[in-house]
C-alpha cells in the first residue's frame, strides 16, 4: 500500500506536535474572533440568505453580468481582457507590462494570480514582482507558497520571520518583536512602491451595474500599489461579479466579519475606471470556471468570496497545515475547487475531511460544503482514483457487509482471534486506522447474540 | 483574445442554469441603533482610530495641535478651509510620488457608518488618490448628519458610481500577519483620527 497526498504531507506537519497545537490555537483563535462578530448581528443569517440567492442569480446569468459589465468598464475607460486559461491570462498581464517597458511590479493579494502561477512567469522575463500583503511578502522571501488564503503566513512563527527580514531586509539578528518587523517590511515595501511602475491587484468584488470593482485590505498596499504608477491591471476570476452596487452592502458585512472578526477591512476601495491621465487594464479569467457552472452538484462552489472561513474552523485543516494539501486555496473549499481542476491529482483532499459539516456552518455565502466534499468521494470512486487499498477495502467491505453468513462468521473468527494474535499481526502498516490508537477489548459475544438470549430468557420467565 | 471573450460566454450560455431571483435589498436586514454616535465611536476606537466630537469646524485645528503627529509634522496637506497646508499645495503636484513626504492629511469624509466606523472618501476634489494611503497620519472630517446606521443604508444614500474613487475607510492601516499580533500601521497611515462635527 503506497499512501500519497494529503496523508503524507499532513503526517510531517503533525511529526511537530507542539507546532501543530500551535497553529490548531492560531486558528480557533480566529474563528472565536468570527464568531462574535457574527453575533454581534441580529441579521446575520438573513444576510447569508441574500448573499447566497445574489450568488445564485449572479451564476444563473453570467454571461449576461459579465456583458453588463464589460461594456459599463469600457464606459469608464477600462481596458477588457478576457482569459481562458491560467497560460492566457499570464500573456496577457505580461504583453500589457512589456508594451509599456515595465519592469518592477508591485502586487497586492490576489488568488487567482497565485492559481495561474503569475509571479514565477513574469520573473522568467525578467519582470521583478513584489507581493505587497504583509504575510505574502513574508512567504515570497521564505520561497514558499501562502498556506491560507487570507493569512499566507499563519504556519511561520516571528523568530523564523526575524530570521528571514534579517537575512533580506537586514533588520538585526534575534529580533522577533512583530511591531519591530512589521515596521521594517513598512520601510522596505514603502521603497518598493514608490519605485515600482505598475501595479497589479485582484478583485474582491466587480460590479455589473457599474463596470467598477472592489478591493478589501487591511493594510492599504492594493491602494499605494495602484494609485502610484499610471499602469494599474486588475486580475479576476469570471464568479467575482456582482450584479448591483447595492449588493455589496451585504457582502461587505460579511466578507470581514467571516474572515477575521472584525466589523470590516480598514479599506475598501472601489476603483472606477483608471485614475487621471492614467490606464486601468482588467483581466478576466476563466481557467475551469465555466466547466463548474455546469455542475449542479458543484455550481454552488462558485459562490466563494475567499473569506477563510472554513479553513479557521475546519479541524483537518488546523491541526494538518495549509501546505499538506498542496493546492493554491487549501482547506473545505479548496478541497472541492482542486479536484474540479484535477481530480487525478488531488484525488485525496475530498478525503481530508470528518464530514463534521462546521464549513458549512459558518460559511457566509452558504455553500454546502461538507455535502459537495462527500460528493467529490463518489466522483473519485467514479473515476478511479481511489488508492488500491481502499479500493480493496471497499471491495471487501461489500462483500462482508451484502453476505449475512460471512459478516457473522467474520464477527465470530475475529472475537475469537484478535486478542490472541500478537500485536505486531494487529497493528502494522496494512491497519492505518490503528497507527495512533488501539482496537476496542473484544466483547465475548456479538449484539446478535446477547439479544437471543435475552429474548429467550424473558420467554422462559413469562 | 476576443476569441475566448466568445469561447467563455457561449461556455457559459450551453449550461442550463436554474433561475434565481435578486432579493429585494435591504430586506429585512439591517441593525439600527439608539445612540449612532456611541456607535460609531466604540467600533473607530477598537479598530484603533480616534474620535474627537467637535461643535464646528473652526475647533479641529486646535484640538490638531494637541496631537503630536500633527504639532511635529513638516508637511501638511489639508483639504478643509479651517485647517492650513503646510509645505503642501497639492493642486500643484502633478506627479503622486511627490506625497511620499506628507506627514498629515487632514481631508473630507463624506459619509459614515455606525455599524463599522467606516468612512465613505472619494478622489473627486482630490487630485491624487493617494493621499489618503501614503500619508503618515489621517484626519477625516465629517458631518454628524452624513452619520447611518449600517452599510445597506450607505449605499442607499451613495449615488451609483460613476469614473472614479471612492473607499470606505474604517481606522488606521493594520496588520496582524506577523503570529496573529495586531500592529497598527502596515502601509498606510500610521494613526487615523476622525473629527465629527455637528452641524
Amino acid at each position: 500500500m503506497v499512501a500519497t497526498g494529503h496523508p503524507v504531507r499532513a503526517e510531517k506537519f503533525v511529526a511537530d506536535l507542539p507546532r501543530a497545537h500551535w497553529h490548531d490555537q492560531s486558528l480557533w483563535f480566529i474563528r472565536t474572533k468570527r464568531d462574535r462578530a457574527a453575533h454581534s448581528l441580529p441579521e446575520w443569517e438573513t444576510l447569508r440568505e441574500q448573499a447566497a440567492a445574489i450568488k445564485a442569480n449572479t451564476v444563473a446569468h453570467l454571461a449576461d453580468y459579465l456583458e453588463e459589465f464589460e461594456r459599463n468598464a469600457k464606459a469608464l475607460g477600462a481596458h477588457i481582457h478576457w482569459a481562458s486559461d491560467a497560460a492566457e491570462h499570464n500573456q496577457i498581464v505580461l504583453s500589457i507590462l512589456q508594451q509599456h517597458g515595465v519592469t518592477r511590479v508591485c502586487k497586492s493579494k490576489s488568488m487567482l494570480t497565485e492559481e495561474c502561477h503569475l509571479n514565477p512567469f513574469l520573473e522568467r522575463h525578467q519582470i521583478e514582482v513584489i507581493d505587497t500583503d504583509l504575510g505574502e511578502r513574508i512567504v515570497q522571501l521564505a520561497n514558499e507558497p501562502p498556506s491560507h488564503i487570507v493569512l499566507p503566513c499563519i504556519h511561520v512563527k516571528k523568530e523564523e520571520i526575524g530570521e528571514l527580514f534579517h537575512k533580506h531586509l537586514g533588520t538585526d539578528k534575534g529580533a522577533s518583536d512583530p511591531k519591530y518587523l512589521a515596521e521594517a517590511a513598512r520601510n522596505h515595501l514603502r521603497a518598493k512602491f514608490l519605485a515600482s511602475e505598475a501595479g497589479i491587484t485582484g478583485v474582491n468584488f466587480a460590479i455589473a451595474e457599474t463596470g467598477g470593482f472592489v478591493v478589501c485590505t487591511n493594510e492599504g498596499n492594493a491602494d499605494l500599489g495602484a494609485s502610484l504608477p499610471k499602469l494599474h491591471i486588475a486580475c479576476m476570476g469570471i464568479e467575482k461579479l456582482l450584479p448591483r452596487q447595492a449588493d455589496l452592502g451585504v457582502f461587505l458585512r460579511l466578507l470581514a466579519r467571516s474572515a477575521t472578526g472584525q466589523p470590516i477591512t480598514a479599506y475598501s476601495s472601489h476603483f472606477q475606471g483608471p485614475m487621471p491621465g492614467g490606464e486601468l487594464h482588467i483581466v478576466l479569467v476563466d481557467n475551469g470556471r465555466s466547466n463548474i457552472v455546469g455542475s449542479d452538484d458543484f455550481r454552488r462552489s462558485l459562490n466563494c468570496i475567499r473569506c477563510g472561513a472554513c479553513m479557521n474552523t475546519c479541524p483537518v485543516y488546523r491541526r494538518t497545515g495549509g501546505h499538506s494539501y498542496e493546492a493554491t486555496v487549501p482547506g473545505p473549499i479548496g478541497s472541492i475547487l482542486a479536484p474540479s481542476r484535477d481530480a487525478k491529482k488531488h484525488a485525496t483532499l475530498p478525503f481530508a475531511c470528518s464530514l463534521c459539516g462546521s464549513c458549512t456552518d459558518v460559511c457566509p455565502v452558504k455553500i454546502d460544503l461538507h455535502q459537495q466534499l462527500l460528493t467529490w468521494r463518489r466522483e473519485i470512486a467514479v473515476q478511479k482514483y481511489l488508492p488500491w487499498s481502499k479500493r480493496m477495502a471497499m471491495k471487501l467491505a461489500r462483500i462482508v457487509l451484502g453476505h449475512v453468513w460471512i459478516y457473522r462468521l467474520a464477527g465470530k473468527v475475529g472475537r475469537f482471534l484478535l486478542p490472541k494474535l500478537p500485536r505486531m499481526l494487529v497493528y502494522n502498516r496494512f491497519n492505518p486506522w490503528g497507527k495512533q490508537r488501539d482496537l476496542p477489548p473484544m466483547p465475548k459475544r456479538s449484539f446478535r447474540e446477547l439479544y437471543r438470549d435475552r429474548q429467550r430468557s424473558e420467554k422462559s420467565v413469562r | 483574445m476576443s476569441n475566448s471573450r466568445d469561447k467563455i460566454l457561449s461556455a457559459l450560455r450551453q449550461h442550463s442554469v436554474p433561475d434565481a431571483a435578486l432579493p429585494e435589498l435591504p430586506g429585512a436586514g439591517g441593525i439600527t441603533y439608539v445612540d449612532r454616535v456611541a456607535q460609531f465611536e466604540s467600533i473607530l476606537t477598537s479598530v484603533g482610530g480616534q474620535f474627537i466630537r467637535v461643535a464646528d469646524r473652526r475647533q479641529i485645528l486646535p484640538q490638531l495641535q494637541n496631537l503630536p503627529a500633527f504639532s511635529d509634522a513638516k508637511k501638511i496637506c489639508s483639504l478643509i478651509a479651517e485647517v492650513p497646508s503646510l509645505g503642501c499645495e497639492i493642486d500643484n503636484v502633478a506627479d503622486p510620488h511627490d506625497l511620499e513626504d506628507v506627514d498629515f492629511a487632514v481631508l473630507e469624509g463624506k459619509l459614515a457608518v455606525a455599524e463599522n466606523a467606516a468612512i465613505w472618501v472619494t478622489d473627486e476634489d482630490l487630485r491624487h488618490r493617494v493621499l489618503y494611503f501614503i500619508a503618515q497620519h489621517i484626519a477625516l472630517v465629517v458631518n454628524r448628519s452624513t452619520l447611518v446606521d449600517n452599510m445597506h443604508q450607505a449605499y442607499e444614500k451613495l449615488p451609483l458610481l460613476k469614473r472614479g474613487f471612492g473607499a470606505f475607510v474604517s481606522g488606521p492601516s493594520k496588520t496582524a500577519d506577523i503570529e496573529q499580533s495586531l500592529v497598527i500601521g502596515a502601509h498606510g497611515a500610521r494613526s487615523l483620527t476622525v473629527f465629527m462635527v455637528n452641524d
